[in-house]
């Protein structure tokens, strides 16, 4: 079964590039996701403890946080996939074989990150999926677009082979102290205190730059704006939601070694301070960001800087963390896809040109601006529940300084998102926009209404079956075996 | 007695051989340009030539220009005598004479260049500027170098550094020594003006370096400087010889004809590469000796670790 | 079979300052190819024993680091008909001091990185990382993306040393994983170069400027 979740998704992605109809093509990209979905809810259903599916001799398994991961995956990329038929729609002049089934095998290789149980094959997953991703960002065949793709190209490689690095030094760490050499997750937990802290403190610093760089972490993050700014809105979905959750994984598995080892306390203060990092170069490069597009890559940045925070601060910050990788991903969507048929409606991704939204695309203007109201931090809304989560954990575990620095450049963040959001929201639209005939229709905003939907959801009341499922990944997480 | 019989020999050698590694790298050139070449006896005979010949002096120079043949060619004499050949110790040998050896050379550049600069002219201020910078780069490759041999073989003599007791060192620091080799070797070629730094045939204004420096000398000068610089190349090539061949068959019928042969084969090494690699864009050469400090560098990391 | 080893490592650590130093880039791309196939033979002298899957690790390797790559990129820069010689931000001979710097600092890190027994006294681990901060160098400072490409190669040349550490304890799964995600890597940076060249007539990077604040 869990062979399946990989291998469907990928034969989805064959069958996709074999078809011929350029017009039929992006219809199968939500079958196959609504496949996958499927699977998914097959394989938590499995009778038994959820932990025992496994394959690979060990090498896949699916775990809490596994679980957390996968369904958010698999959620997110349905609900993107339902937009994608619309989109490429409009753009039905470029061809989309390539598109459609590079989107299938970024899913195929993100499921295949949260099952891997060797750092491995987590690895090898990870590089994959910044290989698939590279021609999804050059859909627009443009100057532009390739710049940004040469960057992501090259300084996600580069992180990606520090994370190798990394690999390699936790391997050599088990080899120090005389034990078999591994990569296999489970046994490292369990060798965790044994381990050569030299090597392995090494390690965790290495991982961490190379998977914080295609988490987007700063000052890793000089590909971010470039890279979200000049992909289709679908695509910025993906990478802001799912790359960028699968590397945050890949690092909260090394930090999981490392509390085993008892070497947290290092590796916690590194985690804070680039999460507060993160956050006050995105809160200083989001004030008068003229690019509506790039302002969300920032944000993205912060983001990104939260919930390393949320895992360094530790104790009931980690469920916040948890919900926020949630949370935050659904709110990325309502944000990009809306923000993708702004762009649309106006030819222009600036706040020069883009003005009076609400007028001209009513639906797709009142989203971007609920969605900013959402993934600023405002209630009802889902992100406020996990900001609040993480700073009430640390202001109770006594750490004021981090929770002051939190609230402040949340508020920095807010401004300057606000000052974009709302020029290009409000105002009356100039009249030369006005020629396009691009009008919000059931296709590019049902999906978009979904997400919103869900993060309305998730602010005024999470349920059950996906509270406990949290903070069983929580204990996971915190388990030192 | 025997320590006699070598001195003697040490000083025949000098004596006469230089000129030869001059006619050989020259006959060399000739043959891979497919060409018969100059007898191999010929600077031999251009020296005699120009022992003959008499001298014009320009009233523009001072004493300093007559001096620096003779003190480029004295320089020259007392390093070859600080050199040990063929596993004997060097005439002249007392602790520390490696930074003797070093500054002998470095006189009989200043020297060479002072002259250049007597006589006024912008050519030959121009090729004594850049033989200078060249030297000054240089020079950190060949201490180095040194330096290794000296933690090597525990004494800052060179007749023990460059001795024997090398062979066995080949053996366990073998990488140290093969980086000091060719360190050394990029230092012959750039302090006996070989291509790829400097081309010694070449006589266009704008492309000579030590020619030029040498440019207004003539007759029996001109002789001295000839003569002195052959003796320099016999002086870096011995100290390639001895560490790269360092043999001790304990014969010394056997130890003098090998050294003859490394000689020998120095040149006809130095020969091929004048050959086949061109000469240097001006702008490169200090990333070149860069380059061989560092591997001389690289050679002393290693030996410490 | 260490002591063999050590002189390897240390033609391949000239390398990269060979790969630093000069100003062709045909002349870079065999420095790199030439580190690449010296990496291949060095498991070999690692684990003596390493049985067939090992041949082909070496085979492989050397077929894909030595030949194919190089050649794949002396092809595109063929295609992208550039200029041949390296425009490099910091002059040559700052890229050469600032990597003799490097190694120096490699060799003394590596000292407080204690290795198992069977490993001490071996240049594997300053020779790593001391590659892969050549290749960082070279990612950083230079200008033109086919050199940029190389930097990324010096990179992963640093990485494959340091697993030869691992050699004999590790899968094959990792190694072959390694040299295949670096083939399609660059494979996919290739059609991107011939992209760029398409779209600006050069393959200098200093085009792309105009994604900024």
């Amino acid at each position: 079964m869990i062979y399946l979740l990989i291998l469907f998704p990928l034969t989805m992605a064959a069958v996709t590039f074999a078809l011929p109809s350029n017009r039929w093509r992006p219809w199968l990209v939500p079958v196959a996701a609504l496949g996958h979905l499927g699977l998914v809810v097959a394989v938590f259903f499995q009778p038994g403890d959820g932990a025992a599916v496994s394959g690979l001799g060990g090498w896949l398994m699916l775990d809490p946080l596994g679980k957390v991961v996968l369904g958010f995956l698999s959620v997110l990329f349905f609900l993107c996939s339902l937009y994608a038929p619309g989109y490429l729609a409009l753009r039905s002049d470029r061809p989309n074989r390539v598109f459609c089934a590079n989107l299938l095998v970024v899913l195929a290789m993100m499921t295949l990150v949260t099952l891997s149980h060797h750092l491995g094959l987590m690895w090898v997953a990870m590089e994959a999926t910044t290989l698939a991703s590279a021609p999804l960002l050059y859909f627009n065949h443009n100057a532009r677009s390739l710049e940004a793709t040469w960057k992501y190209l090259l300084i996600g490689s580069v992180g990606i082979a520090l994370a190798l690095f990394g690999s390699f030094f936790l391997a050599y760490s088990s080899l120090k102290a005389g034990l078999e050499s591994t990569l296999l997750f489970d046994q490292l937990v369990q060798v965790a205190p044994k381990l050569s802290p030299q090597w392995l403190h090494a390690a965790f610093v290495l991982l961490f730059i190379g998977y914080g760089t295609k988490m987007g972490l700063a000052p890793m993050h000089t590909w971010k704006p470039d890279a979200y700014g000049e992909a289709p809105g679908i695509v910025g979905t993906l990478l802001a939601g799912g790359v960028t959750s699968c590397a945050f994984l890949a690092i909260l598995r090394v930090w999981q070694i490392c509390r085993a080892g008892a070497e947290a306390g290092f590796a916690r203060e590194i985690m804070i301070f680039m999460g507060l990092l993160s956050m006050a170069v995105a809160a200083v490069f989001m004030v008068r960001q003229r690019d509506f597009k790039r302002m969300l890559a920032y944000s993205s940045v912060e983001h990104m800087g939260i919930l390393v925070l949320g895992v360094g601060i530790g104790g009931p910050a980690v469920y916040g963390a948890l919900l926020h990788l949630i949370n935050n991903g659904l709110t990325k969507g309502v944000l990009f896809l809306s923000a993708g048929n702004i762009h649309r409606a106006y030819g222009s991704k600036v706040t020069d040109d883009v003005r009076g939204a609400i007028q001209r695309v009513p639906l797709s203007g009142a989203l971007f601006l609920a969605g900013f109201l959402a993934i600023t931090g405002s209630p009802p809304f889902g992100p406020f529940v996990s900001e609040f989560t993480i700073v009430n954990a640390a202001v109770g575990s006594g750490q004021f300084l981090a929770a002051g620095l939190f609230l402040l450049l949340l508020g920095i963040a807010f401004i300057g998102m606000g000052a974009t959001v709302l020029a290009v929201v409000q105002g009356n639209p100039a009249d030369h926009t006005t020629d396009n005939d691009y009008h919000d229709s059931i296709a590019t905003s049902a999906p978009v209404l979904l997400f919103m939907a869900l993060v309305l959801l998730l602010g005024l009341y999470v349920p059950p079956p996906l509270e406990s499922l949290l903070r069983e990944a929580a204990a996971f997480l915190a388990v030192k075996r | 007695m025997n320590t006699m019989i070598h001195n003697t020999i040490h000083i025949l050698l000098a004596l006469m051989m230089p000129p030869l590694l001059l006619g050989i790298i020259a006959k060399t050139k000739a043959l891979f340009a497919g060409r018969v070449g100059p007898p191999l006896l010929q600077p031999y005979y251009d020296l005699v030539k120009l022992v003959q010949k008499g001298s014009v002096f320009s009233s523009t120079t001072t004493w300093v220009f007559r001096a620096g043949p003779v003190v480029g060619l004295m320089t020259a004499a007392l390093a070859v005598l600080l050199i040990p050949l063929a596993n004997s110790s060097a005439p002249i040998t007392f602790t520390g004479d490696l930074i003797l050896l070093a500054y002998l050379l470095g006189l009989g550049r200043f020297f060479t260049a002072t002259a250049a600069l007597d006589t006024g002219s912008s050519f030959e201020g121009m090729g004594a500027a850049r033989e200078v910078t060249f030297a000054c780069l240089a020079e950190p490759a060949l201490f180095l170098g040194l330096l290794v041999l000296a933690k090597l073989s525990g004494s800052l003599q060179l007749s023990t550094m460059l001795g024997s007791s090398l062979g066995p060192h080949w053996m366990t620091a073998g990488a140290s020594l093969a980086l000091v080799l060719l360190s050394w070797f990029i230092v012959l070629l750039v302090e006996n003006s070989r291509i790829p730094f400097d081309d010694p045939n070449t006589h266009l204004e704008l492309t000579m370096i030590h020619e030029v420096m040498v440019l207004d000398h003539g007759g029996p000068a001109f002789g001295m400087i000839l003569y002195g610089a052959a003796l320099k190349l016999f002086v870096f090539g011995a100290m390639i010889v001895r560490l790269a061949f360092p043999l001790a068959t304990g014969y010394p019928w056997l130890d003098w004809p090998i050294f003859v042969g490394g000689m020998l084969v120095v040149a006809v090494v130095i020969g091929v590469v004048e050959s086949t690699i061109a000469r240097l864009r001006l702008t490169h050469v200090p990333v070149l000796l860069v380059g061989a400090c560092l591997l001389s560098a690289f050679g002393i990391v290693l030996l410490v670790r | 079979m260490v002591q063999l080893l050590d002189p390897l490592l240390i033609v391949a650590l000239a390398l990269n300052f060979v790969a630093l130093g000069v100003s062709r880039i045909r002349a870079v791309i065999n420095a790199v190819a030439l580190q690449g196939i010296l990496l291949g033979i060095m498991p070999l002298f690692v684990h003596p024993e390493i049985g067939l899957r090992g041949i082909l690790l070496v085979v492989v390797t050397i077929g894909l680091k030595g030949f194919v790559i190089p050649r794949f990129l002396t092809h595109a820069m063929r295609e992208a008909n550039i200029q041949h010689e390296v425009k490099p931000v910091v002059n040559f001979m700052s890229s050469l001091l600032l990597g003799a710097v490097g190694t120096g600092l490699a060799v003394v890190f590596s000292y407080t990185l204690p290795l198992a027994d069977e490993h001490t006294d071996s240049l594997l681990v300053p020779a790593s990382l001391s590659t892969v901060w050549t290749g960082f160098l070279m990612l950083t400072t230079r200008q033109k993306a086919i050199m940029q490409v190389l930097g990324y190669l010096l990179l992963e040349n640093g990485i494959f040393l340091f697993g030869l550490l691992l050699l004999e304890a590790m899968p094959f799964l990792v190694e072959v994983g390694v040299l295949l995600d670096l083939f399609t890597g660059v494979f996919v940076m290739g059609i991107i170069i011939y992209h760029i060249n398409r779209e600006f007539a050069s393959i200098s990077t200093e085009h792309l400027t105009e994604l900024k604040e």
